[in-house]
């Protein structure tokens, strides 16, 4: 405790100095924190991926359709449960920087293949029941103030209707929320059947597969196993695992990870010459003092810990603040209005992030601690 | 006494006598420059990444070239227009013509999966499929190495942007299309634009490897002059057999590139401004420090009849000095590092990769510095303040 109380006292002395230096730790872990969101919003999902799901597309790319046809072909597969498709839209509410993804699906498969999108019975009923029923996910809802019964207007920009018509209509029936927070919640899901007829052209034709497997340990060999059965088709097929492909349109940006971690230590650099320094600077001010600790009894080993837990408590509390705030700043939403599917701090950067506080205080404080227990009492006191 | 003169050698004389004492500070003075020099670096490395796309863009666009997308359509992926379509497109007004006819090229655009190099993962490389008049339209169009593909033949010439950054575009390689593998037979710059990116093939061969019938995606064309645009565009859009949207070529690109160059430019800006607060409560800690390690040299000079500006101004410029000194260091290393390093990333707009040059321009420099500058101005006008209020009679006493 009398040395809780010391350090405390010690902080106390330049008041000045300690709140700039705990400022800049602040600002150093909210910025470290704020830039995990943004990387978790870049690999978007891939935590939340499901195991037991594969992604089947176009061996060529993504961009090209696959026949409606193959769902049945799949579920015949050995080791296949359930196969469901997903068109890309691709339509413009209002204007286009109101980006969302629209996809029609197949209602109740689709619930059944993704049971993290969470509907009351009722809007599950009444999306089963009305043809140009869709359901979007809370935070589209929220984004755009819309709520159940309110009529959507899309404008088509690849699926013009029959006859030309690029709006399409639809009826909002339910709102879903995700079972996890890495669940994303700004799809805004509308009915196949409805879509397909009344589509201009392409009939038949699906964007993509989510396959779902009986074993994960027998994804690869599923995977196989469905592109052998495409191959020489007019349409190949290249399935794999959700997490892998998630991955691989990630990396579609860049090396997020790399541009972040150099950041991240660019900043860290420029804080712990700070915090270092002014650490270097109370302890050289006041050789005297810790003198004068030393020559009523105070260890070598006191004085120490002394200077090191001053720079704990700096780290410890800036680095605290800091992560509170930028969680605040998280929760407070995405830079980009809504339009990121997942934003939040993953719980693995709270602890990366406890752990660069440790970090931190040892290094800024490690060298001025070993000054002070090397202090000789009689030279300091004589300076 | 107490004429301008005088009040100018004050300010020189105790400027002077701070900056000389500086190396007694090395230490505190340099990590602030070093935090400056940190700061800086970082948001002109981000920036020019938002640079470097932007310029890619500029690069690809000509005043008198105009593209033709079906109308409701943002990007060229999500466009169709039909055979006729493209015929009376090139019909239009106002549009320069060689022997052939105008100069027009109908094209298709569509995506290949290739590895990244970086990540060795898939990504979206553009495949497009062009018109005689293409390289008419697109005068930075060169061969670099190998020859031009044979028109009619399934043949493909790749930009040198996509060669460097996906896997198999080599000279002699294939590249899957379809149900075929096609040979890379040349390689192909256009002066830095977006089209180094893409991989070009003859649009008659590409059209029934993807079953297109006689459809198109996008008509490209040159102007007999910039001015000739509006008739042209007038034109189409009055035309009842049509149903397209005409743009300038930098119209377009800029809207393709909008998104992208806005969020990166956000976010690097948000991340500079934080880094310059936590950059500026370091300056704050090192110009305070530095105030009171010569308090009473300042309480000194003030004894002996020497204003308060001059010290305001001596303390403010002594961190500026820093600051700036910072500054340059950080946008050169950045600089040094980063321009003309080259990436590729995802351009949502169009779905598809764009192969770029990091851009560290000079104007991006100064704004480096003048971050810096300002950094070091508020870090060095509140002790600066403190440093002229001190009493005389107090401060001198001070140990």
């Amino acid at each position: 405790m009398k040395y809780l109380y010391l350090v405390w006292s010690n902080l106390k002395r330049a008041k000045m100095r300690t709140s700039l230096t705990l400022l800049s730790i602040i600002v150093a872990f909210m910025l470290f924190g704020y830039l995990g969101a943004i990387k978790q919003a870049f690999n978007q999902g891939i935590d939340v991926a499901g195991l037991d799901r594969l992604i089947v597309r176009h061996k060529v790319s993504l961009i090209q359709l696959l026949p409606a046809s193959y769902e049945s072909q799949m579920e015949q597969i050995e080791g296949v449960d359930d196969a469901v498709h997903q068109t890309w839209f691709g339509g413009v509410y209002q204007k286009p920087s109101n980006f969302f993804a629209q996809l029609p699906v197949e209602p109740e498969e689709y619930l059944e293949m993704f049971p993290e999108l969470l509907l009351t019975d009722e809007e599950k009923e009444a999306w089963f029941n009305t043809r140009t029923g869709a359901i979007a996910g809370r935070k589209t809802a929220d984004r755009f103030g819309w709520k159940v019964g309110d009529r959507i207007p899309i404008n088509a920009t690849i699926w013009p209707r029959k006859g030309g018509e690029r709006t399409w209509e639809f009826d909002l029936v339910g709102i879903y929320d995700g079972a996890e927070k890495g669940t994303d919640t700004t799809q805004f899901l509308f009915r196949f059947d409805y879509f397909d007829e009344a589509r201009q052209n392409g009939q038949g034709l699906v964007g993509w597969y989510t396959v779902r497997i009986k074993d994960p340990e027998r994804a690869a060999e599923v995977a196989a196993a469905i592109d052998s059965r495409f191959a020489n088709s007019s349409s190949e097929t290249k399935a794999e695992p959700e997490g892998a492909f998630l991955q691989g349109f990630a990396n579609q940006v860049g090396d997020i990870g790399f541009i972040m971690m150099s950041i991240i230590a660019a900043v860290f650099f420029t804080i712990l010459l700070v915090a270092g320094n002014t650490m270097a600077y109370a302890v050289r001010e006041r050789t005297n003092e810790l003198a004068v600790l030393k020559a009523i009894g105070f260890t070598d080993r006191g004085v120490m810990g002394l200077v090191l837990g001053e720079s704990l408590v700096l780290a410890g509390l800036g680095g605290a603040v800091g992560l509170l705030l930028a969680w605040l700043l998280v929760s407070l939403g995405d830079p980009s209005n809504g339009s990121l599917p997942v934003f939040y701090i993953p719980a693995r950067d709270f602890i990366i992030g406890t752990v660069l506080i440790a970090a931190v205080a040892l290094v800024a404080g490690i060298l001025p601690a070993m000054q002070a227990q090397r202090l000789r009492i009689a030279d300091a006191l004589r300076r | 006494m107490a004429g301008p003169f005088n009040w100018l050698s004050q300010v020189t004389s105790v400027t002077a006598f701070g900056i000389q004492s500086l190396p007694q500070r090395l230490g505190s003075s340099l990590t602030s420059m070093l935090g400056i020099a940190g700061v800086v670096a970082v948001m002109v490395a981000v920036l020019s990444i938002a640079q470097g796309i932007m310029q890619t863009m500029n690069n690809s666009a000509s005043v008198d070239n105009v593209v033709v997308l079906r109308s409701g359509s943002t990007s060229e992926m999500m466009s169709g227009l039909s055979g006729d379509e493209t015929r009376f497109i090139a019909e239009g007004p106002g549009l320069a013509r060689n022997e052939t006819g105008s100069i027009a090229s109908p094209e298709l655009f569509v995506i290949i999966n290739l590895l990244k190099k970086t990540t060795l993962t898939d990504a979206n490389v553009p495949l497009r499929g062009v018109g005689k008049a293409a390289f008419d339209i697109r005068d930075t169009f060169r061969i670099v190495e190998g020859r031009m593909f044979e028109w009619g033949l399934n043949e493909v010439i790749v930009g040198i942007g996509a060669r460097m950054e996906f896997e198999g575009l080599e000279l002699g390689s294939t590249i899957p299309v379809g149900q075929e593998e096609w040979p890379v037979v040349g390689v192909f710059e256009a002066g830095g634009g977006l089209a180094e990116t893409e991989i070009w093939v003859d649009s008659a061969v590409l059209q029934p490897a993807y079953r297109r019938g006689n459809s198109y995606q996008s008509v490209y064309a040159k102007l007999e002059s910039p001015e000739s645009y509006q008739a042209f565009k007038d034109a189409l859009t009055s035309d009842p057999r049509l149903n397209v949207k005409p743009m300038r070529e930098s119209e377009f690109y800029s809207s393709q590139s909008e998104m992208l160059y806005n969020l990166i430019t956000g976010l690097g800006t948000f991340i500079a401004v934080i880094m310059g607060f936590g950059a500026v409560f370091g300056a704050l800690n090192t110009m305070y420090t530095a105030v009171s390690s010569r308090t009473r040299e300042i309480a000194t000079l003030r004894a002996l009849g020497f204003h308060s500006g001059p010290v305001v101004i001596s303390v403010l410029t002594e961190s500026m000095l820093l600051a700036l000194a910072g500054g340059i260091i950080g946008a050169v290393a950045a600089w040094a590092v980063f321009d003309g390093f080259r990436a590729a990333t995802v351009n949502m707009a169009s779905f598809s990769q764009v192969a770029f040059a990091f851009d560290v321009s000079a104007s991006l420099l100064m704004q480096g510095v003048v971050f810096a500058l300002i950094i070091g101005f508020i870090g060095g006008v509140f002790p600066a303040i403190r440093a002229a209020r001190q009493p005389v009679a107090t401060a001198l006493r001070e140990l």
